[in-house]
């Protein structure tokens, strides 16, 4: 545990330096109260810090400086407001912050005003708490001022503050008399045994606009005037336009314009479906580019066997494994394939963009505020300062929106019609234009003692950074996200673990839980090998290896006690279990499986959670079931395919999903524990692919070592 | 090319050619954006709304199609989510991104119309159309069950 931590701080902060080398207006994240001028500039809102407004009108809002996708943001951050100012969830709005990286940067991910990595409670947890406190003190302030008595003597709840003789003055009353007062840099956090918010299982805040379908996404976004456009690029992902010929698209009902922008030709008409329609009549020659040369078998294959130009970077050493491993006569060496991913969010790839008057606005749905402004505003040639952006809920991330090519498309086809236009790609486009999560090769090696225990371990992950693509990290430098999960907890002597970077030519992306996944399953497949190799029992042989692990090994078990291991199932059911840390958060599943031929049928999914203090546990426990089920549809069906260079699967009749009559029940169990918060958007999809293929294993005999489980996969076993 | 029908109670006329999908007529003519595009072939569910009282992908029907006949969206299950499933759906806290939901709601209302005491086979035959990527399925199933309780008591 604490070299995990240690090398996980070590290469945070090798990745802070990076990604402030690499620009991009990344800054580091620290957390600035807002100056007495900024409150006056606020003039009627009062403005202590960038996160927190009261109105006069006694309305308390949130800036959030995290998007809506889903994982809960806009209700765990107004908790955290409201219960340093002593007030009901419900009197707290939220409202979505603009990109500015000095008060919004997440100092979780390198200061970037970025949504991912399972930040959003972990960032917010200090100061989101001392932002609400420094506004409840200056309004007890502002309150002792004006009635002349001493602080001490004064009390602020439920939205008013209360004072000796029955003085009384509502928030909104202190507002303007609070913004003339300095900020307080100590102030005091509620104690926990104080609570009122935190810790309570409330409703979302945001549930109410999304079952009556007034909650506006990108997709729904309106400005008057405003026409939509629909974007042709190239099938191989990178090509060019050499020419195009749109005279035909031109005569088509409702279009106003075709334009030719970085990525492709873009039909712009009065509404989606004829822009959609003539776009289809569009003729483009394409230059392909190099891309038009891959395929993913023999980018799996580059990566299995490696390049002139790898490079190969270490993790972790102690002592000499391979000596070990060389010279015993037990070792076990296992090999573990994944495929390409798309993150095929509901919401398809979408961007509003109006620019007039030397001024564009974007509006839509993104993860990342800040640096698409300094991009665009290269792009497009025009200074930031001109460029406003305004997020949207989002329907799904997952990371697909950390990337923004879309919007970078909006911007130029708005600036090309200058009206406001709405870009909308559709489904196909979304599916053949995603940044794929890489495909992956594991080799694993291990030597046994005598008592079946692993005596040493080699661990190599092969795959491509995304983090050299979205952040410029040096190749020679380690990714920190290719590291997650990588160091199992159990304790085994010698062990070498290395990180190899390949270019396997396709653009990647950040898919939900990154690299814990890849290394989850491997890590996990694997010390299941071995306890086979071994005839013991998987619980009970990882239980072993974790005496000095108390939070691995409270978790591990409470899987295990709740999913029932080790009892009796039903006839033709079999269970697998697997365990991780990842986002600060420890977790283990076990899963129940039955297999029809060679398609497993997944029964229920158990989840033992320490995320330490829950701020939401009912957001966590949707956190959690929403993760099984995205690891689920990954294990169970996903894989992209290319084809010269083209995308195969282009929409969900290929790219099969978990449904309703596929979901299985989950059981999530959370660990009481007063930690500091763990990250919960992520970690439950990754522990899914090992636990079935456990499972897989168990009612078998097979070793799944390649995903998906699809009947091919397993058959070939 | 004027194409007339009933939303939600209420006659409208949409000027749009007549192969134009019912989706984008109610989305960019008729500026109701509670129903979704999820994927324009049938497969995700999220542009479901009811036709004549029974759920259809609106996003593969033509708007020539509903001449004449009642079409009801995610705005016309209630002005002030007062339907048991919306009820029900609150109760439980069942949406995550949200995006899929106006069509899981109405997946969910068709069945209830026709059967108020669902099986999990009944609900799985109804529901399997509609794909959650944030995967609220069980959530969904619960408030399902709810909100038919809460009208087999009505």
């Amino acid at each position: 545990m604490d070299e995990i931590k240690n090398i996980e701080s070590t290469s945070r902060r090798t990745f802070l330096q990076a990604s402030a080398a690499a620009g991009g207006g990344l800054l580091l994240g620290v957390y600035l109260p807002g100056s007495v001028a900024e409150a006056k500039a606020a003039s009627e809102t009062y403005h202590p810090n960038v996160w927190v407004h009261i109105g006069e009108d006694n309305t308390i809002t949130l800036l959030s400086a995290r998007s809506e996708m889903g994982q809960g943001p806009y209700t765990s951050g107004p908790m955290l407001i409201a219960e340093e100012l002593n007030v009901d969830l419900a009197k707290v709005k939220v409202k979505i912050a603009p990109p500015d990286t000095k008060a919004y940067g997440n100092a979780l991910l390198g200061g970037a005003q970025l949504t991912g990595g399972s930040t959003s409670v972990r960032d917010g947890w200090e100061k989101l708490r001392v932002g609400g406190a420094q506004v409840r003190e200056m309004l007890i302030a502002a309150a002792a001022k004006k009635w002349n008595v001493d602080a001490s003597t004064l009390k602020a709840k439920d939205g008013v503050v209360t004072g000796p003789g029955g003085k009384k003055a509502t928030y909104g009353q202190l507002a303007a008399a609070a913004s003339q007062l300095p900020v307080p840099t100590n102030v005091t956090l509620k104690e926990p045994k104080d609570w009122i918010v935190i810790g309570k299982g409330l409703k979302r805040l945001d549930t109410p606009a999304k079952v009556s379908g007034k909650a506006v996404f990108g997709i729904d976004v309106s400005r008057p005037g405003m026409v939509y456009a629909a974007l042709e690029q190239c099938p191989v992902i990178g090509g060019t336009v050499k020419s195009f010929n749109a005279t035909a698209a031109k005569a088509m009902p409702g279009v106003i314009d075709v334009v030719q922008i970085s990525d492709g030709v873009a039909v712009v008409a009065d509404t989606f479906w004829h822009a959609k329609t003539a776009r289809e009549a569009v003729s483009v020659q394409w230059d392909e580019g190099p891309g038009a040369a891959l395929d993913d078998k023999a980018m799996l294959e580059g990566i299995r066997t490696g390049s002139a130009s790898d490079t190969v970077i270490p993790l972790k050493a102690v002592g000499d494994p391979d000596a070990i491993i060389n010279g015993a006569s037990k070792v076990v060496r296992a090999e573990y394939l994944q495929p390409l991913l798309s993150h095929s969010p509901m919401e398809p790839m979408n961007f509003t963009a109006h620019w007039h008057d030397g001024k564009l606005a974007l509006i839509g749905p993104i993860q990342w505020q800040d640096a698409p402004v300094g991009v665009i505003s290269k792009a497009l040639n025009i200074p930031p300062e001109s460029i406003t952006l305004e997020t949207t809920f989002i329907g799904g991330g997952f990371g697909r929106r950390i990337d923004f090519d879309y919007a970078i498309q909006a911007a130029q086809i708005a600036k090309a019609v200058n009206k406001p236009v709405k870009l909308i790609w559709t489904r196909e486009d979304d599916m053949t234009h995603d940044f794929y999560r890489p495909q992956s090769v594991h080799r694993l090696a291990a030597a046994l003692g005598d008592d079946g225990k692993p005596t040493a371990m080699t661990f190599r992950m092969m795959s491509q950074s995304v983090t050299g693509r979205v952040f410029g990290l040096p190749v020679a430098v380690q990714d920190p996200l290719m590291i997650e999960a990588a160091l199992a907890p159990y304790e085994i002597a010698a062990t070498k673990h290395d990180i190899v970077k390949h270019e396997a030519g396709l653009r990647v992306g950040y898919w939900r839980s990154v690299s814990h996944a890849l290394n989850c399953f491997a890590n996990e497949s694997f010390i299941d090998e071995l306890a086979a190799a071994a005839k013991k029992d998987p619980y009970e042989y990882r239980m072993a290896m974790l005496q000095n692990k108390p939070r691995f090994a409270n978790v591990l078990k409470l899987a295990a006690e709740k999913a029932g291991w080790g009892k009796p199932l039903p006839e033709g059911h079999y269970h697998g279990i697997a365990l991780m840390e990842g986002y600060d958060t420890i977790l283990a599943e076990v899963a129940e499986v039955s297999m029809k031929g060679f398609t497993p049928v997944v029964h229920k999914v158990t989840v033992a959670v320490d995320a330490g203090r829950l701020v939401n546990p009912n957001i966590a426990e949707q956190q959690i079931e929403g993760g099984v089920i995205f690891g689920l549809t990954a294990a169970l069906y996903s894989e992209i395919n290319v084809k010269n260079g083209r995308v195969v699967q282009n929409n969900f009749g290929q790219y099969k999903m978990v449904r309703m009559n596929t979901s299985p029940e989950i059981q999530t169990f959370f660990v009481n524990s007063t930690e500091k918060p763990g990250g919960l958007g992520e970690p439950s999809t990754s522990l899914v692919a090992p636990a079935l293929a456990n499972a897989i294993f168990a009612a078998t005999g097979k070793r799944a070592r390649q995903l998906p489980f699809s009947p091919e996969n397993l058959a070939a076993a | 090319m004027s194409t007339r029908f009933v939303l939600n109670g209420k006659p409208v006329a949409v000027n749009a050619e007549p192969d134009t999908p019912l989706l984008w007529a109610l989305r960019d003519n008729l500026g109701m954006i509670g129903t979704k595009f999820g994927c324009g072939e049938k497969f995700c569910g999220a542009c479901t709304v009811h036709l004549d009282g029974v759920a259809v992908r609106s996003c593969q029907t033509a708007v020539s199609e509903v001449e004449g006949r009642r079409v009801r969206t995610i705005e016309g299950l209630s002005a002030d989510n007062s339907h048991p499933l919306q009820k029900a759906w609150i109760a439980h806290d069942v949406p995550q991104c949200g995006y899929c939901q106006s069509g899981q709601l109405m997946s969910a209302a068709a069945l209830l119309e026709k059967n108020k005491n669902p099986s999990d086979a009944d609900i799985d035959a109804a529901m399997r159309g509609n794909i959650c990527r944030c995967g609220t399925y069980n959530r969904i199933r619960a408030a399902i069950k709810s909100a038919a309780a809460e009208m087999r008591k009505a």
